[in-house]
């Protein structure tokens, strides 16, 4: 029974999932409560996280890991969450969601990403990521009588149960040639001559891809982040990510490490194609959800690329990557909340045209969010993507390199164009002004770390040097 | 010294910005604070420089005033420190800002308050590429200057503004990419970033000619080099008269900076390589932008393309690689600082009053504006390096270096001064002499007190340093001896060592 205080925090949030929903069933109206309760909860559980933290340990049969690897991604998760959770309430209760099944789903959908994040074997990994992609549907869909959000429940359950299915194959082929579902014993019986387990493997990375929507996986990420409510758009660009970028760093580095030079050219072209389609496509896009979903694509690519290098620093500058990718999407999302006048929210990106003149602080948060996911130094983001350059250079990449840099470049220009229509376009009526604290205060920290990350960015460095996955 | 004067000379205009941001209020109590912060630290930062160059020991090579903290650890170190070429630009940069703010102030309509915190954030962006000695905060300084100068134009430009800016920004950026991923590779290949040791590194030749290109690539598009100019144009055309102020006193001397410190002292085999590309690009430049300056309507347009065939002239100098040479192209890149600033700053008193840009819309200047001819006279004059003036000196110095690498690069680059002339002269008559073409013109007023200061104070330097450059020299020769030492002596090493 030792062990069961390893998994404190899951259990605690398991429990809490079930209090709440008793909670809202027998108090009515209690949607306020239960969001409160649910950031609570979440804020609690880090501290229990990092209780946990400082020693490597695995439990249930060494099904189940628990390092300073996931220990920083769950703590990612749990922050994060609840930063969405305070920066969305007023777009929840203004689109009529706000009923006490959604702070509990995302409850729900955090718990299964922590399982994920801890997994050690494919059976736990495979609950996990079950466990959110169900959440996710139902949040993508969550408001029901809007066409637009069914339909992208529906599109994401269809397309995500084809991807799962195909994860789920791959796992039981590794399960047939290397006779274990535990990672370590696959990494011993995993070789290069085993060429139906190498197709396992390709099935697996298939399944991962689709959650990070990588290209060319990527096809369901427009359609549901412009379909489902913007607050859940808010929690699929930030908090899935996190979950299904630590499973890939895990799975490549533990059970397929033996193999990487099959599956270095797979993560090579994923994070070329995504790096390119992401700086592409969104030129044309006029409504901003979807220009932040081909962006989050294009991110992806560069976090995919320092998982490639094999090394690592390759792993680390991916989880600077990220860290910095979810600062930066928590204040670009914050800045779309704001964007509603008369309590109606506005998508489309003219919406914005002369927001500078009313909104000063607004556009000025907007400006450092938009130069910085551009990569444009002094800003995080620069140093997001430098980490990340330094990996791949290091590991003698420097098509990819060359490639990514470019494709900044050309993702520049769509960022640019915001800032033009915020700055230097005529202005339009001035939005409402009614922000809530939490949305407030999420925006001005976010943009806030993002401006002054460069005075000291050994800050994430020195927590993350400490990380090794294998 | 342990006070890090660096660090403030670099930063006061920040906290400057920093003040002015956060000054709350009635609107008109604001910009009246606002303008008097910018005037405060801009000028309190020349003085600092001042300071700094006075204080500043002409008889070493070393690096000064050396500031060196940890950054990131273990990787990067926050390093900043100046040698003779680097004091020059900033004082330079320190003199310029103010009068870029004097002349915002004056002809800035709308959005004052954020368009100084711009220019004050772009000074410190400015200043900290000629202190950076690391190659990483270096390219932060350099490439952070995209920001501010993207917002200048946008904001209070003319009618193709966003055209305009879009164009500087992508330009740019695409060039500095490239350079980026040199920067991170000269970091694999020799372990660190830290400039002072770079330059006793040699770094294997192989690596150079790539490297060198990467390099090239970023300085060509800023400086701006034949092929890539073309932004420079649009861009000067419609920033704000500040905004052109900034963009040809500073932001191209960063290249010609660059040139220097990176290219000549990281790869020096590279360098010799490459001379006869670079002095090709550089005669095309400065002959084919004179011959398309002359065909222009638009004032502004015309000197943009002058500063092209200017900067040209620079890099011919850079690359003689010989002391008359990089001293000649030092002091052009100055000269043409004062000179640019100088001529946009005219063509912005023109605009001010009478909104239009084009030379036809005036003429006749003589008679309604006499100081203001007398003055604008003085600045042609400099531009197409009339004796006396502080235009000659360095073309003379550049084409002197040249003499001595190639004949028939030195022939060449002084038809190009011809058609300087030619240029700048018909420019100044159509402006200035002749009848005065528009009846509407005839009210315009000569110039007030605020720009009989600032363009006194060019004239003054201008003619200052035509009659007496020595100062500029004295602060440069030692760094420039050294330099030059130690590129020839890396020439050799590399020659021994393909021998063998």
């Amino acid at each position: 029974m030792q062990t069961i205080i390893y998994i404190l925090p899951e259990l605690f949030l398991s429990i809490a999932i079930m209090t709440f929903l008793m909670l809202g069933v027998f108090i009515k109206n209690s949607y306020k409560l239960i969001n409160l309760l649910t950031i609570l909860s979440l804020i609690f559980s880090i501290v229990l996280v990092l209780n946990n933290r400082g020693e490597l340990v695995k439990i249930f049969n060494e099904s189940y890991i628990l390092d300073d690897f996931s220990a920083f991604m769950k703590v990612l998760t749990l922050i994060f969450s609840s930063f969405i959770l305070l920066s969305s309430k007023d777009y929840v209760k203004i689109n009529g969601i706000d009923k006490i099944e959604y702070p509990i789903i995302i409850l729900a959908s955090t718990l299964g990403m922590m399982l994920m994040i801890s997994s050690y074997d494919l059976i736990v990994f495979y609950l996990g990521l079950e466990l959110q992609s169900l959440c996710l549907y139902i949040l993508a869909s969550f408001k029901r009588e809007d066409e637009k959000s069914t339909e992208a429940g529906l599109k994401y359950f269809v397309l995500s149960a084809l991807a799962s299915g195909l994860l789920l194959y791959g796992c039981s082929l590794i399960y047939g040639f290397t006779g274990s579902t535990n990672f370590e014993i696959i990494s011993k019986n995993l070789n290069q001559t085993n060429t139906a387990a190498i197709f396992g493997i390709v099935f697996v990375m298939v399944g991962l891809a689709f959650k990070v929507s990588a290209v060319p996986f990527h096809m369901w990420t427009p359609d549901v982040y412009e379909g489902s409510p913007t607050s859940v758009t808010s929690f699929f660009a930030l908090i899935p990510k996190i979950a299904a970028l630590s499973v890939f760093i895990r799975f490549m580095y533990v059970p397929f490490i033996n193999v990487m030079s099959q599956w270095q050219t797979i993560i090579i072209f994923l994070s070329i194609a995504s790096m390119i389609l992401g700086a592409v496509a969104a030129i044309g896009q006029n409504n901003i959800k979807r220009l932040m979903a081909y962006s989050s694509i294009g991110h992806m690519g560069y976090a995919l690329a320092g998982i490639c290098t094999g090394t690592n620093e390759g792993i680390q500058s991916t989880i600077i990557y990220l860290t910095i990718y979810l600062v930066m999407n928590l204040g670009a999302f914050g800045c779309i909340f704001m964007m509603k006048r008369e309590n109606i929210f506005y998508e489309n990106i003219n919406d914005l045209s002369g927001l500078s003149k009313n909104h000063p602080i607004l556009s000025f948060g907007f400006l450092i969010v938009l130069f910085s996911l551009a990569g444009i130094p002094p800003l995080a983001g620069f140093f997001a993507k430098f980490y990340v350059f330094m990996a791949v250079i290091e590991s003698g990449m420097y098509a990819l390199a060359i490639i990514g840099l470019i494709t900044t470049v050309v993702s520049a220009f769509y960022y640019l164009r915001i800032i033009k229509i915020i700055y230097f376009d005529k202005s339009k009526k001035p939005f409402d002004d009614n922000y809530d604290w939490g949305l407030k205060s999420t925006l001005i920290l976010s943009s806030i770390l993002i401006l002054i990350y460069f005075i000291y960015p050994s800050i994430l460095t020195d927590v993350i040097s400490s990380i090794a996955v294998y | 010294m342990n006070f890090p004067i660096l660090s403030a000379v670099t930063f006061i205009p920040l906290i400057g910005a920093v003040f002015i941001f956060i000054n709350r209020g009635a609107e008109k109590i604001v910009e009246k604070n606002s303008k008097y912060v910018a005037i405060f630290s801009s000028l309190a930062n020349f003085f600092l420089a001042l300071f700094i160059w006075f204080s500043f020991d002409t008889s070493t090579a070393d690096f000064q005033f050396v500031e060196e903290r940890t950054w990131i650890n273990g990787f990067i170190n926050y390093q900043l420190g100046i040698d003779g070429i680097s004091i020059l630009f900033i004082l330079l940069t320190t003199f310029i800002a103010p009068i870029c703010i004097f002349s915002g102030i004056s002809s800035i309509k709308f959005k004052i308050k954020e368009f100084l915190i711009a220019i004050l954030v772009m000074e410190t962006l400015m200043i900290g590429v000629f202190c950076s000695l690391d190659l990483v905060i270096f390219y932060l300084f350099f490439e952070a200057g995209l920001i501010p100068m993207f917002l200048i134009i946008g904001i209070w430009g003319g009618p193709k503004r966003v055209y305009s800016a879009f164009k500087f920004f992508l330009f740019t950026l695409l060039g500095s990419v490239l350079m980026l991923i040199a920067i991170i590779s000269i970091y694999w290949i020799t372990g660190t970033t830290d400039v002072i040791k770079l330059l006793d590194i040699r770094i294997e030749q192989q690596y150079q000619y790539l490297l060198w290109l990467a390099f090239f690539s970023s300085f060509a598009v800023k400086l701006p080099m034949w092929p890539v100019h073309t932004w420079l144009p649009d861009a000067h055309v419609e920033a704000p008269t500040a905004g052109s102020v900034i963009l040809a006193a500073i932001l191209l001397k960063m290249a010609g900076y660059g040139f220097i410190r990176f290219s000549l002292g990281l790869f020096p085999v590279a360098s010799d390589y490459f001379t006869p590309l670079i002095f090709t690009l550089s005669i095309i430049a400065v002959i084919y932008t004179s011959l398309v300056a002359l065909m222009q309507d638009d004032m502004k347009k015309l000197i943009a393309y002058s500063s092209v065939a200017h900067m040209g002239f620079v890099t011919i100098g850079i690359f003689s690689l010989n002391k008359q040479g990089l001293e000649g192209s030092i002091i052009q890149m100055i000269s043409h600082g004062l000179i640019s600033a100088a001529l946009f700053l005219s063509v912005g008193v023109l605009y001010d009053r009478y909104n239009s840009r084009m030379i036809s819309s005036y003429g006749g200047l003589v008679n309604i504006m006499p100081k203001y001819a007398f003055a604008f006279m003085i600045f042609v004059l400099a531009a197409l390096g009339l004796p006396g003036t502080s235009g000659f000196v360095g073309e003379f110095l550049v084409l002197v270096g040249a003499f001595q690498k190639n004949i028939l690069v030195a022939v060449l680059a002084s038809l190009g001064i011809i058609l300087v002339a030619a240029y700048m002269l018909w420019l100044y008559r159509r402006v200035v002499f002749g009848k005065i073409g528009n009846s509407e013109i005839k009210e315009m007023p000569d110039i007030n007190k605020t720009e009989v200061y600032i363009l006194g104070s060019l004239v003054f330097l201008i003619l200052f340093f035509g009659v007496y450059p020595q100062p500029l020299f004295t602060t440069v020769d030692v760094s420039i001896n050294n330099l030059i030492n130690k590129y020839e002596s890396n020439i050799l090493f590399h020659l021994a060592l393909t021998k063998n």
